[in-house]
């Protein structure tokens, strides 16, 4: 089961023909993923050319639309690498296309960009996962994003976070102790986004092939309190949990757009406060995230 | 990013919001002769002085005075601003530098607000915050009195709708005192529609007017005006690169920034460079948990070329007081190999007198390891992250 994306998920990747978009499209075919169709305006009647995981040749047909994707190859998920300032546009074509889930690997999309997204995408039925993230995965079934696909394993720990590295970071400690993961989420750096913490805890919640859940939050916004009191109230499976921050300066942007404690709000130390209230096994240092999640096991 | 003081009244102006009469100024004789025009223009013998520095609180730390005595006291008081390093709450202790004044004319202020607009994160959406409690540190009022602020939301498909200023106005009783309540009303509203609008064609971050005025008259005036851009916009406001002012900004940092990478400085002495902006706060942290204090935050980002590992290299290596440097790399899309060869290639063109611990992991991950071992660095290599600041601190320690 898993969630979000498994082996029959049907991917079109839009900016397909661009270098990150062609070298991670590639990975994802070597990997297994369906990737069923491209998208790049002007490109449309090209074929884009990978191996799949057994070294067969896959041939990838390109639109120039994604509604044209959609209709012509049944694709229910879209994937996004279109460069910062068309990003936002392309979140909304794949919406608008019917697409289901929609990924954005991006990072730079303009704030003001994301929140008119976010109100083009209210009231609808449609999942965006980022921007500014590395992806979703659901080891040995779907890839969709720029994580290394080997050192995932199949298993049943949750991954939920804000960060790239971070998460290979706790993967590898993961599946260095044998704890294989159901899926990983990257929710992405930026202050607005798709889902966030409470969105992938209730999916993992309700997931028969989740068993626990590891989260990795970091300064910045409210997300990881409002995690915190969705743990209290609802979840019934073990969290552990990971804060990078603590030793951030305030005012500082920290790399991602989201990153910065500002007026005295958003630090790491009321995040693993909030998180510990609830419940939460918060791992005392990025070392040692794996072996407190399996000290909840 | 952020702008001066007067840069964002210009921006104002654009936008039709009242403004105060003022001129920007470089030295102590323009100082002097701004202020003769302002009193011949409004008739008003009372002018402003103040720093434009990127930082508020600069009427508490002295940076802004009140002239009475003309143009020539303006020119004195131009003098002894200029240069001084002025120290305010968001400066640090050792200040910032004024380099530039605004002169401004005087108004009789009746009434000082709060007005700003930022980004709500859990909303989504452009928030408007008002405030009766102008002219004082608004964190203040927010930890102490927060019923003090009204907020609105901005929908994006709509704009900030007249209703919404309209209760802002009368939430903050603007009529009360003013001999022309309906003026004063409608100029506020105008005021906060305007910004909104403002706010998202120039892509800020960030926008406070505080204090916002009703002058004796009614009338409702920006004397503030504090702007933060969305670097993330950079690429559609060419005008941005003429607002910056470069000697406001800390020079590491935009040297970094123009090679393009994300760099911060911190006050320890373990330089890290790490891939992914989490990694590299995780990094800081992990090396803190073992009794260590790192020197700054530096990404390098997922898709490096040599050319900016050896660039960023060079950046920790050049820091005086970087005693020890960890490189921790989980390679997703970063190579370790590039990584690997960038470190030595920074490292031949400028030696290495600091220990240095490299953990790598991930794409290439042999090849990155074999440049480093045959390069003749005296290079430790760490067997995860957690045993990588162990072996730095104690590195630091023991040298």
């Amino acid at each position: 089961m898993a969630i979000l994306v498994n082996k029959q998920t049907k991917v079109v990747v839009q900016g397909i023909t661009g270098s990150a978009g062609s070298f991670h499209a590639k990975q994802c075919i070597a990997y297994g993923t369906q990737i069923v169709a491209g998208v790049t305006p002007h490109r449309g009647g090209e074929k884009f050319e990978a191996a799949g995981p057994n070294g067969a040749k896959v041939e990838v047909p390109v639109f120039d639309t994604v509604a044209e994707a959609v209709k012509r190859t049944g694709a229910d998920t879209s994937c996004i690498f279109v460069p910062a300032l068309g990003a936002a546009d392309a979140i909304l074509e794949a919406a608008d296309a019917g697409c289901a889930l929609v990924v954005c690997i991006t990072e730079g999309i303009p704030v003001t960009d994301m929140i008119r997204v976010r109100r083009a995408l209210d009231g609808r039925s449609v999942r965006l996962v980022g921007p500014n993230c590395p992806g979703v995965i659901t080891p040995g079934a779907c890839k969709i994003g720029i994580m290394p696909g080997h050192i995932h394993k199949v298993g049943r720990i949750g991954v939920v976070s804000r960060s790239g590295t971070l998460t290979y970071e706790a993967v590898g400690q993961l599946t260095a102790l044998g704890l294989g993961q159901s899926t990983c989420v990257g929710i992405g750096g930026d202050p607005v986004g798709g889902l966030d913490f409470v969105d992938v805890l209730k999916l993992f919640n309700e997931d028969g092939d989740t068993e626990a859940v590891m989260m990795m939050g970091e300064i910045g916004g409210n997300a990881e309190e409002r995690a915190a009191a969705f743990i209290k109230a609802h979840m019934k499976k073990p969290v552990a949990g990971f804060i990078a921050g603590a030793t951030a300066p305030p005012g500082k942007r920290m790399g991602h757009a989201g990153a910065i404690i500002s007026g005295g709000q958003g630090t790491a130390s009321d995040k693993i406060k909030a998180l510990e209230a609830a419940g939460v096994r918060v791992a005392p240092s990025p070392a040692e995230m794996a072996v407190t999640l399996r000290s909840l096991l | 990013m952020k702008i001066h003081e007067y840069q964002g009244k210009q921006i104002f102006a654009r936008y039709g919001i009242p403004i105060p009469k003022g001129y920007p100024c470089l030295s102590a004789e323009e100082a002097g002769s701004a202020a003769a025009r302002l009193i011949e223009e409004t008739k008003v013998p009372v002018v402003v002085v103040k720093a434009q520095i990127h930082a508020g609180g600069r009427g508490k730390g002295g940076g802004v005075k009140v002239v009475k005595g003309g143009a020539e006291e303006a020119k004195a008081v131009a003098v002894k601003l200029l240069g001084m390093q002025l120290v305010t709450h968001q400066t640090g202790p050792e200040g910032q530098k004024v380099r530039r004044l605004y002169v401004e004319q005087g108004l009789d202020i009746a009434r000082e607000l709060y007005l700003g607009l930022v980004v709500d994160r859990e909303k989504r959406r452009i928030a408007v915050m008002a405030s009766t409690e102008g002219g004082v540190e608004i964190e203040k009022v927010a930890a102490e009195t927060p019923e003090k602020i009204l907020t609105e939301h901005v929908d994006p498909a709509v704009g900030l709708a007249g209703y919404q200023a309209r209760k802002l106005a009368f939430g903050l009783r603007l009529g009360e005192g003013s001999p022309d309540p309906k003026l004063t009303v409608s100029e506020f509203v105008s005021i906060v529609t305007k910004l909104a609008t403002l706010f998202e064609k120039e892509d800020c971050s960030l926008c406070e007017v505080n204090p916002l005025i009703v002058t004796k008259q009614g009338k409702v005036v920006a004397l503030d005006a504090k702007l933060n851009f969305d670097d993330n916009a950079s690429g559609r406001h060419k005008d941005w690169n003429e607002l910056m002012d470069r000697d406001e900004e800390d020079p590491v940092e935009l040297e970094a920034k123009e090679a393009g990478l994300s760099y911060v400085s911190l006050d320890g002495d373990i330089g890290c460079l790490v891939n992914g902006a989490g990694l590299a706060m995780a990094t800081m942290d992990i090396i803190k948990h073992h009794g260590g204090t790192p020197a700054n935050f530096l990404d390098v980002g997922g898709g490096a070329t040599k050319e900016q590992v050896t660039k960023a290299f060079k950046m920790i290596l050049t820091s005086p007081k970087v005693k020890g440097i960890f490189v921790n790399i989980f390679g997703g899309i970063m190579r370790c190999d590039v990584i690997a060869e960038g470190v030595v290639a920074a490292t031949r063109e400028l030696g290495l007198k600091v220990p240095l611990v490299v953990r790598l992991e991930g794409t290439n991950v042999e090849e990155g390891k074999r440049i480093l071992a045959t390069s003749g660095l005296r290079i430790e290599a760490a067997d995860g992250m957690g045993d990588g600041a162990k072996r730095i601190v104690a590195a630091v320690r023991a040298a």
